[in-house]
């Protein structure tokens, strides 16, 4: 394999449509759908005495108002979608509630109308009695369950889990130092630009449903869709267009609504289509990022870790559709780089009456490093020692890889770092942060992270030489705007030695690719990525073996370059790819671009039957990689931020990440993945802040109130790589979706802990909330 | 109104968004929806010439008006405008949601500031809002669209346009921030 396009900066291929207007959203599908919108609880907890839905199905123009007790499977528990047996008290939602409400946004009634304007207008019509219900809003307050958010689960308790590694207690009681700590992160949103939508078609002359979602997970709907409507999965269609930002949480299985516009084309038989507002999509689509953490931790005088207990709530929501993944990562990347010898963590999943929780970018790990980081502050504040010098003291020395950690990984398996130079990221981040800027109120953070990415099972990829010589390469997993349709044609471009122009992506359509799992977790580029490379190296073996026989030559000797097979050493004696496509298909009328080429190698009699046993028409390979852990990425950020006495507005001065996701298949689509990491990041840190009350309503459901930062807020980052490459997929990459995330919470809290005096335990800040926290101390 | 310099003389429901006629009916889906309160920039189109939020005017409102959006900045098939073409050289995108609004408000913004400063790029993209690249991208695509322009004053857009009263007024425009 050469490797001319791996590791360059090559421009993006996706931007021509995006960058005319010519993208594909799914909104922008039409094709005379009906149009449909979602009558909501308007109550975080409440019984349901009636619906009345009379008024609005008279309506003019309204096509169907279903409540649950009109859909086939109204009464059927959504699925839990990674179930776990420490999940003891597992609850999800009905497609649409008909007995007791749980959260604000909750679906109660569908409506289906010829036009947007007239479903809004029918719902309104629709009249929902309510009996309102204690409400639950605050992961402490579920803790103490004074009320319950599901009658039958005792504590509000939806799963607990204790891990120990080492002997927690005995190591506590011998530590020469130690400390209590207590930490708070509230809810926070992913926010893509692009709200939730999803288009549904019944084909009854075909008996096929076709259906676009702006999901994380084509392949995971289509299966859901066939097993609820009783179809073959052949004759259900999901594709991820054009998907404007996901985060996390444009993968769950199911919204109600990816059940209700499916159900309603069917029914209906005509098109149907729902594109969520953007009120909705602030109490209709999941959260994350609620826990309250203690933490005790055993030092010794040289501030070197002892013992780490934790123990923790995760804010659940009121279901938990998701599992218990979150807490799970929290409690597996709280050492994160560092050698703690004795660790144990609890937590407790706990309902509350608040949008269910499921990963947003960083999923459970900005906790995890924000409660190990201030640690680490807090000992070396005590200690009177620098703070980086307390970081160097603890972290993983590059000569302990493999590293176990001693806790489980999401994956069921245990966590094991695979490899990394977590020194090296610390240093190279000092020495590009430089020297501390002049002047007062400034302050300086830096935090190593590491994040676990990659995770199985698997994915796959198709891969085909055309007769026009280009090449069509289609992966299940699907794109949210992170440059796959790039990075995967610069794997196939080396492979099979053409220009990576050469090469069409397909992502997340069930058409082109019909198994695989999703976009989450960091895991597109090691999953899809590695398994476009198995599927090309099949072509291009293919490709030799055929070429072979008409170069007369060992196909040990080809090689691919320049769009042909050619002798190595000899690269005069070649034949095109595209006439190898033709070759490879022994059909009586040839036809296509590469005809002309493959006619001077015409095909040579050779015994038995055109298609010998195991030989398969077309110059194409379908394959898979399934990797046999998570590969764990590494990086460090630091930064130098300046609080104004008067206003509590945060100016960040500098900012500088080192990151390393083993090789790199794009420089530039790297940066801009840890870019916009650190974008969202600084805004969770800083701005964004979802305010509950505690009826459970959310009080700035609108990007008016709730602040996502503009380009004024956010400072221009330096970044630097280094490359571990991991030892456990063929490419040796590693995940960097979620990198520019994790740190940045605290970074932020360390830095500014030094510029204003306070202690800084919880996330996210405001100017506000730094000026209570000042006065307060004052 | 004449949009992307074609008259368009159909008659519109008097409720309809100008973002809603674009989109659903017209088929001009390049212009997005991502807040229908102003704020985020993904509809911004130019009206004669200048930035304004699609989803804040209703279509009749537009009636004697010269429209431009992200399809009549560069027919099919033609390079790219100077300001796409900045986007794409710099990755100023990702997912391309709001693209179309933030090249719409950089064509306006340069028609303003052929030349902008590091201050007139942040005031000039702080009405748009990004949730992938981080801005930086972003603000790299305004300065070498600026370089990539051929002169100072492209196009139609003129300078008085920008004291128009339907300029965007999201929470972030320009020197109302905060």
């Amino acid at each position: 394999m050469t490797t001319r396009w791996f590791g360059a900066r090559v421009q993006r291929v996706e931007d021509d449509r995006l960058l005319r207007g010519h993208g594909r959203f799914t909104d922008d599908i039409d094709d005379g759908a009906l149009e449909s919108c979602i009558v909501r609880s308007p109550f975080a907890h409440a019984r349901i005495r009636s619906i009345d839905v009379t008024a609005a199905r008279a309506m003019p123009g309204v096509a169907a108002v279903y409540t649950a007790a009109d859909l086939p499977f109204g009464q059927t528990d959504l699925p839990i979608l990674i179930p776990h047996p420490n999940l003891t008290h597992g609850r999800t939602q009905r497609c649409l509630a008909s007995e007791v409400v749980r959260y604000v946004g909750e679906a109660v009634v569908f409506v289906v109308a010829e036009s947007r304007s007239v479903a809004e207008d029918a719902a309104e019509l629709v009249q929902v009695e309510y009996e309102p219900l204690p409400v639950v809003i605050t992961p402490e307050s579920a803790a103490l369950a004074e009320h319950l958010v599901h009658d039958d689960v005792p504590g509000n308790v939806a799963a607990e889990l204790i891990q120990e590694a080492g002997a927690v207690e005995a190591a506590l009681a011998a530590s020469p130092r130690r400390k209590s700590l207590h930490f708070r992160f509230e809810r926070g949103a992913a926010c893509p630009m692009e709200g939730r939508a999803v288009w549904a078609r019944w084909s009854a002359a075909e008996h096929r449903l076709t259906v676009y979602d702006s999901t994380q997970s084509p392949t995971s709907i289509r299966g859901g869709l066939a097993v609820l409507f009783g179809l073959p999965e052949s004759n259900v269609e999901v594709i991820a267009p054009d998907v404007g930002g996901g985060f996390g949480p444009k993968i769950m299985l199911f919204y109600p609504d990816e059940l209700l516009v499916p159900f309603a084309a069917l029914k209906l038989g005509r098109p149907v289509k729902w594109t969520e507002d953007r009120q909705e999509h602030f109490t209709a689509v999941n959260q994350e990022r609620g826990q309250v953490h203690e933490v005790e931790v055993g030092f010794d005088d040289d501030g070197k870790l002892i013992a780490l207990d934790v123990d923790f709530i995760h804010d659940g929501g009121a279901y938990t559709p998701y599992g218990i993944i979150l807490p799970i990562i929290t409690a597996a990347q709280v050492p994160g780089p560092y050698r703690v010898p004795n660790y144990r963590v609890r937590f407790r999943d706990v309902y509350t009456n608040a949008t269910p929780t499921s990963p947003y970018r960083g999923a459970g790990r900005p906790h995890a490093c924000f409660v190990m980081e201030r640690t680490l502050d807090a000992i070396a504040a005590e200690l009177g020692l620098d703070r980086t010098e307390v970081r160097r003291r603890n972290l993983i020395e590059p000569d302990q890889f493999p590293y176990e950690v001693g806790v489980v990984w999401q994956d069921g398996n245990q966590v094991v770092y695979d490899s990394g130079d977590y020194p090296a990221l610390v240093e190279r981040a000092l020495e590009m942060l430089g020297p501390r800027p002049e002047g007062d109120h400034i302050g300086m953070g830096l935090s190593p992270y590491v994040e676990g990415t990659g995770v199985g099972p698997y994915e796959g990829a198709h891969v085909q030489v055309l007769v026009s010589g280009k090449v069509v390469a289609a992966t299940g997993i699907p794109n949210q705007g992170q440059g796959h349709a790039t990075v995967w044609a610069q794997i196939v471009a080396d492979q099979l030695g053409v220009d990576v122009s050469d090469v069409e992506v397909s992502s997340g359509d069930t058409r082109r690719f019909q198994w695989g799992v999703g976009t989450f977790a960091s895991r597109a580029a090691i999953m899809a990525g590695n398994a476009m490379a198995v599927a090309a190296g099949m072509v291009a073996e293919k490709a030799k073996h055929i070429a072979a026989e008409h170069l007369e030559a060992d196909p040990a000797d080809l090689e691919l370059a320049g769009g042909r097979v050619r002798v190595k050493g000899s690269p005069d004696r070649g034949i095109p790819l595209a006439a190898v496509a033709v070759l490879s298909n022994p059909m009586r009328y040839a036809f296509g671009g590469g005809t002309e080429a493959a006619t001077q190698f015409a095909a040579k009699p050779r015994p038995g039957p055109p298609l010998l046993e195991g030989e398969r028409p077309g110059l194409e390979a379908t394959g898979y990689f399934s990797p046999v852990g998570s590969a764990w990425a590494a990086g460090c950020h630091a930064a130098y931020v300046r609080v104004d006495p008067k206003t509590y507005r945060l100016e960040i001065l500098k900012y500088v990440v080192v990151h390393d996701c083993g090789r790199l298949i794009n420089p530039l689509v790297v940066e801009g993945q840890i870019e916009g990491g650190v974008a969202q990041g600084i805004g969770g840190a800083f701005y964004e802040r979802l305010a509950y009350d505690d009826e459970g309503q959310l009080r700035n459901a609108s990007f008016m109130e709730f602040l996502m930062p503009y380009a004024t807020e956010i400072p221009a980052i330096e970044i630097d790589h280094i490359e571990t490459p991991s030892p456990l997929n063929p490419l040796g990459i590693k995940g960097a979706g979620e990198a520019g995330v994790i740190p940045v919470g605290a970074v932020l809290a360390s830095a500014i802990e030094e510029a204003t005096g306070v202690p800084i335990t919880e996330m996210p800040l405001s100017p506000l909330k730094l000026f209570e926290l000042v006065r307060a101390q004052s | 109104m004449r949009i992307n310099g074609v008259v368009h003389a159909a008659p519109v429901d008097p409720r309809r968004l100008l973002s809603d006629h674009l989109r659903h009916d017209l088929g001009l889906t390049g212009t997005h929806v991502g807040c229908e309160h102003g704020v985020c920039g993904c509809c911004t189109v130019l009206l004669d010439g200048a930035p304004v939020r699609s989803c804040l005017m209703l279509a009749v409102q537009a009636e004697g008006h010269e429209v431009t959006t992200i399809e009549g900045l560069a027919a099919d098939g033609a390079p790219l405008h100077p300001v796409q073409q900045a986007f794409h050289e710099c990755q100023g995108l990702q997912c391309g949601f709001c693209t179309p609004g933030f090249v719409m408000s950089v064509v306006g913004l340069l028609a303003q500031h052929p030349n902008p400063t590091a201050q007139q790029v942040d005031e000039g993209i702080s009405g748009n809002l990004c949730r992938c690249t981080g801005y930086a991208s972003i603000r790299r695509a305004v300065v070498r669209a600026a370089e990539l322009s051929p002169s100072p004053r492209r196009g139609a857009i003129s300078e008085s346009s920008s004291s128009s009263p339907l300029r965007a007024q999201g929470r972030g425009e320009g020197g109302t921030k905060k």
